[in-house]
Formats: structure tokens, C-alpha cells, sequence
């Protein structure tokens, strides 16, 4: 192990805290944004979710390919917690068929 | 039922607090239960998996305590076990949480109940799970520090302990995919996404989005495909924008949080 572990950690932290208050800072310097940034800002959720989500469709099986399915398709109707619960059976079901 | 409460509350009045404080942390602490099942088995494998590494307790403690992001700690303890110079291991660390300064600039703009002070301690909490209740809770009954802290705590907290159960008793530890724990995160996100699908353009954001992560992770590879796929769907959305009807600073928030309304309330408030 490296032998100045504590300054790693401590420069990992700072890099963290900075990417986290880093996109605030910046914006909050201009006014109010353009339109289109706008519309930028309203799809982070989604687009940055969805990228961080979408390797577990084709890396891992069918089972958890499918689970994933079935979760975002319950949560369009029903709860989180419904959505989080049916994909969870579903993939516990599906391994166990699946083998 | 649309008590005053359920209405969004965007200006600072004095009696806010008072009125939905305990509202607020009632909201927060049931938001983020669900996730500490998901948590739970994902931190103790950090903490066995750190000490396995080669750190010490309180190394690995001093880590989850300030730098609080679970993947890039994984990436800094494996890195770290290669001897690479200090700045390829912290440029690692950036690569991997670039995400966060769009998560950053997002939820900013609807902190506008937070002080100064709040808002620096805000900020270091935003971790994924983090940052998506609060987008989902700004769209609804809006965004005030009493939820976000709540919430924030739930998640620290376990994260913290889950970290020291599994650095003391890791060989005890069962295979949490026996339970399909393991994919508790990944299902929990995919919840979350279909949630804001009355948002602008969802459909083609998403498939943008999920299209350009796979195509990343298959040909640069991981981390990668988070902030590429991220940053493909946003130029997406701006590229479909069209040019606001009049110049009303507020009209933005107060929209979304009509267009989310329903479908959102329904997604998070019987969670």
C-alpha cells in the first residue's frame, strides 16, 4: 500500500467535494441561463440516470435485464417502493429459473 | 386531498418552518429507508473490500467519512494497490464522479430555502440516491433543507456503519446476490428515471442517453459511458428546446412542478 495514504484520500476528497459544488458555482455566476441550457438542466436527471443504469441492461443476464424492464415499467404506474419490490421478485424469480 | 402543504412553497416566509418541518423530516427519513437495504450489503463489501486492500480501520473510516462516494472509493482502493503516482489515482477519482457537477448545477437552482452555509453542506451529501429524491421532491412539494437533510442522514449514517460491519466481520458476510440485493441500486435507479417521464423529450433522452453509455462502455469503457451518455442526452434536450414564451425567472420551477405533479406525488409520496 502506498506509503502517503492519507494524502490520496485526502486529495480524492477534495476533487469529490469540488465536482459536487463545482456545476453550481459556475452556473450561479451567470444570471439566468439560456433556453437551451435550460432544457439541459431539466434532462439531468434522466440522461445522467439512465447512462449511469444502462450497462446493468447488458452486463449482467437475462434476469437482470428483464428486471430492469419490469421495474421502469411498474414505476410509470405505481410507487417507487412497487417498482423496487416487483423488480426485485421478479429478478430473485427469474435466477432461480434462469439458474 | 390537497392540503396547503402538498402546493409548492418557493418563497422564504418565517413561519416555514414551524409549518412543515416535521413534515419535511417525516418525508425525508420514509424516502430513504427503502435505499438502506441496497446500501447496506454494498457497504459492508466496501469495508471488507478496503481492509482486504490493505488499509487499516481508520483509514478505510477517514475515506466513506470524507470522501462519501461509493464507486470512487472502490476506484481510489484498487488504484491505490497498484502504487500509481498520486494524480493518476485522483484524476481516476474526478473521471468517475464528473457526474455530479450536472447533478450539481441541477439541484442548485432549486435550493433556493437553503443559506449559504446549508448549501455547502448540501452539496457535499450529493450522492446519487441523494440527488434524485430531491429532484423528484422539488418537482412535488419543493425542495426545503429539513427534507434534505433528513434524507441525507439516513443514507450517510448507514453508509458509515454498513462501512464498519463489513471492515470488523467481512469473512461473515453472506453473498448478498442470493437476495438479489446486489441489483437493489441499479433497479432503484431505473424507478427514478421512469418517475420524471413527463419531463420534455424523455423518450428521446432516454434512448440518447442509454445509446451512447452502452456504446462507451463497450468501446472506451467504464467510467466513461456516465458522463458521455449523460452529456449526449442533455445536448439532446437543449438541441429539441424551444424558446420560452415570456421572460418570467420563476416559470420554469412553477411548471415543472405542475407537469411533475401527479405522476411524481404518486411515485414518491406512497413510497
Amino acid at each position: 500500500m502506498h506509503d502517503n495514504t492519507y494524502l490520496i484520500i485526502l486529495a480524492c476528497a477534495v476533487v469529490t467535494y469540488t465536482t459536487r459544488i463545482g456545476g453550481h458555482m459556475v452556473l450561479s455566476r451567470f444570471g439566468s441561463p439560456h433556453y437551451r441550457v435550460e432544457a439541459a438542466l431539466e434532462a439531468v436527471p434522466t440522461a445522467v440516470l439512465t447512462a449511469l443504469v444502462a450497462p446493468s441492461l447488458l452486463n449482467q443476464g437475462p434476469a437482470e435485464a428483464i428486471s430492469i424492464l419490469i421495474a421502469g415499467v411498474v414505476a410509470l404506474r405505481g410507487s417507487l417502493m412497487m417498482s423496487v419490490a416487483a423488480g426485485l421478485v421478479s429478478l430473485v424469480a427469474l435466477r432461480f429459473v434462469l439458474g | 386531498m390537497t392540503s396547503q402543504f402538498d402546493r409548492p412553497q418557493f418563497h422564504r416566509t418565517s413561519s416555514y418552518n414551524n409549518q412543515y418541518f416535521s413534515r419535511d423530516i417525516k418525508d425525508g427519513l420514509r424516502d430513504a429507508l427503502p435505499i438502506m437495504a441496497a446500501i447496506v450489503p454494498f457497504g459492508a463489501v466496501f469495508g471488507a473490500v478496503a481492509i482486504d486492500s490493505g488499509l487499516d480501520f481508520q483509514e478505510m473510516l477517514v475515506t466513506s467519512l470524507s470522501i462519501y462516494a461509493a464507486a470512487s472509493q472502490y476506484v481510489m482502493i484498487d488504484l491505490m494497490g497498484q502504487t500509481l503516482p498520486v494524480w493518476s489515482i485522483v484524476l481516476a477519482v474526478f473521471a468517475v464522479n464528473f457526474r455530479h457537477v450536472l447533478y450539481s448545477a441541477s439541484i442548485g437552482r432549486k435550493m433556493t430555502l437553503f443559506s449559504p452555509l446549508q448549501k455547502a453542506c448540501a452539496f457535499f451529501l450529493l450522492v446519487d440516491p441523494q440527488f434524485a429524491a430531491s429532484e423528484t421532491r422539488a418537482a412535488t412539494v419543493g425542495l426545503r433543507p429539513a427534507y434534505y437533510f433528513s434524507y441525507a442522514a439516513v443514507i450517510y449514517i448507514t453508509w458509515i456503519a454498513s462501512n464498519c460491519v463489513g471492515a470488523l466481520f467481512g469473512s461473515f458476510i453472506e453473498n448478498p446476490a442470493t437476495y438479489g440485493l446486489d441489483f437493489i441500486l441499479p433497479l432503484y435507479f431505473t424507478g427514478l428515471v421512469a418517475g420524471f417521464h413527463k419531463r420534455p423529450n424523455f423518450i428521446l433522452v432516454l434512448l440518447v442517453s442509454g445509446g451512447v453509455a452502452l456504446l462507451t462502455y463497450f468501446t472506451i469503457g467504464s467510467p466513461w459511458h456516465i458522463t458521455l451518455g449523460g452529456i449526449a442526452g442533455l445536448i439532446v434536450a437543449a438541441a429539441q428546446s424551444r424558446p420560452p414564451q415570456k421572460n418570467n425567472p420563476e416559470r420554469n420551477i412553477l411548471e415543472n412542478a405542475h407537469e411533475d405533479g401527479t405522476g411524481l406525488e404518486e411515485g414518491t409520496a406512497n413510497a
